[in-house]
């Protein structure tokens, strides 16, 4: 389904991703895990299609599509979705009008009739319910106001809504506490599906103990460095980063 | 003269026949004000941006073009043309005034609570003397300020509204000041006087609209005198066309406890001036200024607000919100004078301004004077872009970039027109705001 490509990334002069390679297959759950810096977000980011990230070589092939070459609410509208590591505050425009504008544009998309206000309504009363989001933030203007922990659920609650195909999250458990990591991984499950692909960027395994991923990756200063199955999670929130760090650097010479 | 060629003297000219035209009138008590007004004219001149109060806003298309009074009795437009400037679901009493001359015709005043006084001011001249030299020109600047001169000196017709002690006007009043355009420059110096009185209550529209092509200039003054615990709301819709030069002044005269609200919304014309002037004059008063300026192309509109504190224990709360598109130019200059006895005053004042052109420009300034210790007065002002980061936010859920845009904009407007709170009439400059948007179409369905 996604297919990255010795993907380098620069902003301004500074690279950030320096040739990532990484394959998700439908149905599957990826994650992953890396240092502060190392250039998470940025991927995210750019597979979402922010446009203050250049792109300086590679490929990303989203469902047989070059998705680097689409505008970022055509990706919305064939399926991607990211959950923003930082969601941004939107005063006044009310989450409600947003998020149904979000969906009726994905929807006509798909060659589905667009929803009224009516119809919206009940569409996300339930998804509101499994988030345990109060449905009051709905007619707040867009994360205006919203804890951190709100924020990060009603990222969540949005994916639900859009029921993407793609769906990206940075960093949605840091900063939650237990019951509200245990929210949002089971709103994450029910997402859950053979024709669907999840990429969960974290740095702690602890969303993983209920999320369970069917490969971990490794990001080290823009490249990842190793790969593996579920323990690898365990054995990096065990021993940090720093083994990794070393085999690759020890790696590298033997490379060139 | 000097290097503007003013038309100074045009005025001066048309003011000896207008002069004549009104002698036999009952307005003739006011006719050593009108010349002393005329007089402090020819001695002040139209402002140049050497002139502080006019640095950002040169007034030379004003004052180089010769303009003609507009006179009585021109062609009248038929009722139909006015249905667009209605606010729908809402029966509002009605005064309409063609290039500056009431037509009853056109207007309906309705039904309205006993004692209370909605019609032109050319009448009540002739017939209320005893309501009218109270307040008429009382209030509004002639001496320093010549657009208020030349307004005062062609003093003769605009609205004149009364509302006694206790009474609740519940309907809008609708003061809808049609210019039809003709093929000379047209120049009308419409007059208001608003009374409301102990403990009353009114909202009052002024409307600026165009039919037709045409240069036209409209010189308003409006004096707006509340009594103690009166409450009045005002609005001012500049939405004449692109040939239009408006300079407007609010005046309003505060006593104790009362509240007004000024709400202003800029959208047409190609130089607008917009002054408000309200004086807390009395104890605990406290007055709203909320404006929101849309310009685009070439079109020039300037904020002047003087927000007076006399009395102690006031507020005033000052926002204006600008958006500049083309190579149009903003200005906001917001003062505040804080008069000695103005204790535990307390103002504040906010100026936000999207710039979506490189070409277009913003100047605004604050200006707070305080001669009083125990006062708190805040001022800030912002210019920037929309942000990147909350377009992007909208696209990834799907939405198209300019509806995007369309929608950051519509909710930096819609700040200003929240605070608008008679429905009907914000649903209406709702609609006008998001035609005027780039693509403002595709938030046709909002809210
Ligand atoms: N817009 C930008 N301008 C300049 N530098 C940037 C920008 N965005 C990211 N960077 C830099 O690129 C590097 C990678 O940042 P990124 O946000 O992708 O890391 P991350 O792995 O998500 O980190 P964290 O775990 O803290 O979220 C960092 O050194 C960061 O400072
Ligand atoms: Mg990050």
């Amino acid at each position: 389904m996604l297919e990255i490509k010795n993907l380098h990334v620069k902003v301004g002069n500074h690279e950030i991703l320096k040739g990532v390679d990484l394959t998700v297959r439908t149905g599957e759950v990826h994650s992953i895990m890396g240092p502060n810096g190392s250039g998470k977000s940025t991927l995210a980011q750019v597979l979402a299609g922010r446009e203050t990230y250049e792109v300086t070589a590679g490929k990303v092939t989203y469902d047989g599509k070059n998705l680097l070459e689409m505008a970022p609410e055509d990706r919305a509208r064939e399926g991607v979705f990211m959950a923003f590591q930082y969601p941004v505050e939107i005063p006044g425009v009310s989450s409600a009008y947003f998020l149904k504008a979000g969906l009726n544009a994905i929807r006509k998309h798909r060659g589905l009739e667009e929803l009224d206000a009516v119809d919206f309504l009940e569409l996300v009363k339930e998804k509101i319910k499994l988030l345990e989001v109060d449905e009051r933030l709905l007619h707040r203007s867009v994360n205006e106001g919203f804890s951190g922990g709100e924020k990060k659920r009603n990222e969540i609650f949005q994916m639900l809504v859009l029921e993407p195909r793609l769906a990206i999250m940075d960093e949605t458990d840091s900063g939650l506490d237990i019951d509200a990591l245990k929210t949002v991984a089971r709103g994450v499950n029910a997402l859950r599906s053979p024709d669907r692909a999840i990429l969960v960027i974290t740095h702690y395994q602890r969303m993983l103990n209920y999320i369970v991923p069917d490969a971990v990756h490794v990001l080290v200063d823009g490249r990842i460095v190793k790969s593996g199955g579920k323990e690898l999670a365990h054995e990096l929130e065990a021993k940090g980063y720093g083994w990794v760090e070393a085999q690759a650097r020890a790696a590298a010479p033997a490379k060139a | 003269m000097n290097a503007v060629a003013q038309q100074t003297n045009l005025y001066l000219e048309a003011f000896a026949q207008f002069e004549k035209a009104t002698a036999g009138d009952g307005g003739a008590w006011l006719h050593p004000i009108r010349r002393a007004a005329i007089a402090r004219f020819a001695d002040l001149g139209f402002p140049t941006p050497r002139d502080e109060d006019w640095r950002f806003t040169n007034v030379a298309p004003i004052a180089g073009t010769a303009f003609r009074l507009a006179g009585e009795g021109g062609a009248v437009p038929g009722p139909e043309a006015l249905t667009p400037f209605a606010f729908a679901g809402i029966a509002c009493h009605r005064l309409v005034f063609v290039n500056g001359r009431y037509v009853p015709g056109l207007s309906a005043p309705g039904s309205l609570p006993a004692g209370v006084r909605v019609g032109s001011l050319a009448e009540a001249l002739r017939a209320d003397r005893g309501l009218l030299e109270p307040h008429l020109t009382r209030y509004a600047d002639y001496h320093h300020d010549a657009f208020s001169a030349l307004n005062t000196a062609f003093l003769a017709d605009g609205a004149f509204v009364r509302i006694p002690r206790g009474q609740v006007v519940e309907a809008p009043i609708h003061l809808l000041y049609v210019s039809t355009g003709a093929k000379v420059p047209l120049v009308t110096h419409p007059r208001n006087l608003l009374v409301a009185d102990e403990d009353s209550q009114a909202t009052i529209v002024e409307d600026y609209v165009s039919l037709g092509e045409g240069v036209a200039f409209s010189n308003v003054v409006t004096e707006l005198v509340v009594g103690e615990s009166a409450v009045v709301s005002h609005y001012l819709i500049e939405r004449e066309g692109r040939q239009a030069f408006n300079v407007s002044t609010l005046r309003s005269q505060q006593g104790r406890s009362s509240s007004v609200a000024s709400h202003t919304v800029l959208l047409g014309g190609a130089l607008v001036r917009n002054n408000v002037h309200p004086v807390l004059a009395g104890e605990g008063g406290d007055c709203l200024v909320n404006g929101l300026y849309l310009a685009t192309g070439r079109q020039h509109m300037d904020n002047y607000m003087k927000v007076e504190h006399m009395g102690p224990h006031c507020g005033s709360r000052q926002f204006y919100h600008g958006i500049l598109d083309g190579q149009s130019r903003g200005v906001f200059h917001g003062r505040i004078i804080v008069h000695k006895g103005a204790q535990k005053t307390d103002a504040k004042q906010t100026n936000r301004n999207l710039l979506l052109s490189e070409q277009a420009q913003i100047d605004t300034k604050p200006q707070l004077e305080i001669y009083a210790d125990d006062v708190k007065c805040t001022h800030g002002a912002t210019i920037g872009q929309i942000n990147p980061e909350a377009i992007f936010y909208l696209r990834s859920r799907g939405i198209a970039e300019a509806a995007a845009r369309a929608l950051l904009l519509f909710a930096f407007a819609g700040e200003s027109l929240q605070r608008m709170k008679v429905e009907p009439i914000r649903e209406h400059l709702e609609r006008l705001v998001r035609r005027w948007l780039p693509h403002g179409d595709v938030l046709e369905d909002a809210r």
